[in-house]
């Protein structure tokens, strides 16, 4: 049961910032170009992305536990770490905060601004397959990554699934981006979390067992809690000081 | 083919963004992993070495972008 939470929980809040991400693009291109255009692009993404976890996706069942521990534990790590640095950057004032209201407005008007074309308008197009692919890409190596090491595959995917389904619903019912999501504040947690599993499973496959096994993923994301708090702190003290 | 090295950049960007700081991550993992296979130290503190090694890379770069 912890296993199949590890894995659904990290897969669920990191998609939901991936798909809110892309929605707020979708609108903003069907809203100036036509849906028909934006909904294209987007299936496209969709099918692109399908294909490629086809074709890779078997391949990782091949590979040796401990290996594959190794190699997601590392790439884990430097995702991860990549996204606490910049969420705490973002806290502290360094990098602006993302807003899904002003990424919809900037889109909507480098779009507005052009007239529509009256043939199939490859550029919104384009711009949506983008969209997909791009933040679709960091969903599939989350749930990949999560849910093989945890060896709770299904529960990510499906942990994926429901983000997916909840922002699509909610896009459709409002047709407007989802500022309310806390999206710094999910992309900080999620951070937290991978960083935690990534340092976890790379010390795991190079056979450097934890002390107190399992319960060390816990103490991880406590210690990388306290360390990132640490780093706000840091950030803002040197912003003020400089 | 322009989708596709974008594609690529993008797959790249998943794990790189500051090239010091994810450097610095590769540099110390390396050596938590040389450690490992050297059968250097307790292998109960590899771990933990791992992670403060982690945390004192993530707050130097923080705060080394931190400067206006």
């Amino acid at each position: 049961m912890a296993g199949i939470l590890a894995a659904a929980a990290p897969a669920f809040l990191a998609s939901l910032v991936e798909f809110v991400e892309a929605l707020t693009i979708v609108l903003a291109v069907g809203a100036t170009r036509g849906w028909r255009t934006a909904l294209s692009g987007a299936l496209a993404g969709v099918a692109f992305l399908a294909v490629a976890l086809a074709v890779f996706g078997p391949a990782l069942g091949r590979i040796p536990i401990e290996s594959l521990q190794l190699f997601v534990g590392i790439l884990l790590l430097f995702f991860g770490m990549r996204w606490l640095r910049k969420a705490i950057l973002r806290y502290a004032g360094a990098i602006a905060l993302r807003d899904e209201a002003s990424a919809y407005a900037a889109t909507t008007s480098r779009f507005g601004a052009v007239a529509r074309p009256a043939a199939f308008d490859w550029s919104a197009f384009a711009t949506t397959w983008n969209a997909i692919v791009l933040e679709g890409l960091e969903v599939v190596f989350i749930v990949i990554a999560v849910g093989t090491t945890a060896g709770a595959l299904g529960a990510a995917t499906a942990g994926a699934g429901l983000a997916g389904a909840i922002v699509i619903a909610a896009g459709f019912v409002l047709r407007a981006p989802l500022a309310r999501i806390p999206e710094n504040t999910l992309k900080f947690a999620v951070g937290i979390m991978l960083a935690a599993f990534g340092t976890y499973w790379t010390a795991e496959g190079l056979h450097s067992p934890w002390p107190g096994g399992d319960a060390a993923l816990f103490a991880l994301a406590i210690g990388f809690l306290l360390a990132s708090l640490a780093g706000v702190a840091l950030a803002r003290s040197r912003r003020v000081t400089s | 083919m322009k989708a596709l090295g974008g594609v690529a950049n993008a797959l790249l960007g998943l794990f790189v963004d500051d090239r010091l700081f994810a450097l610095a991550l590769a540099v110390w993992i390396g050596a938590i992993a040389a450690a490992a296979a050297f059968g250097f130290g307790p292998a109960q503190l590899r771990g933990v070495a791992l992670f403060a090694g982690l945390v004192a890379i993530l707050l130097t770069s923080v705060a080394r972008a931190a400067r206006p």
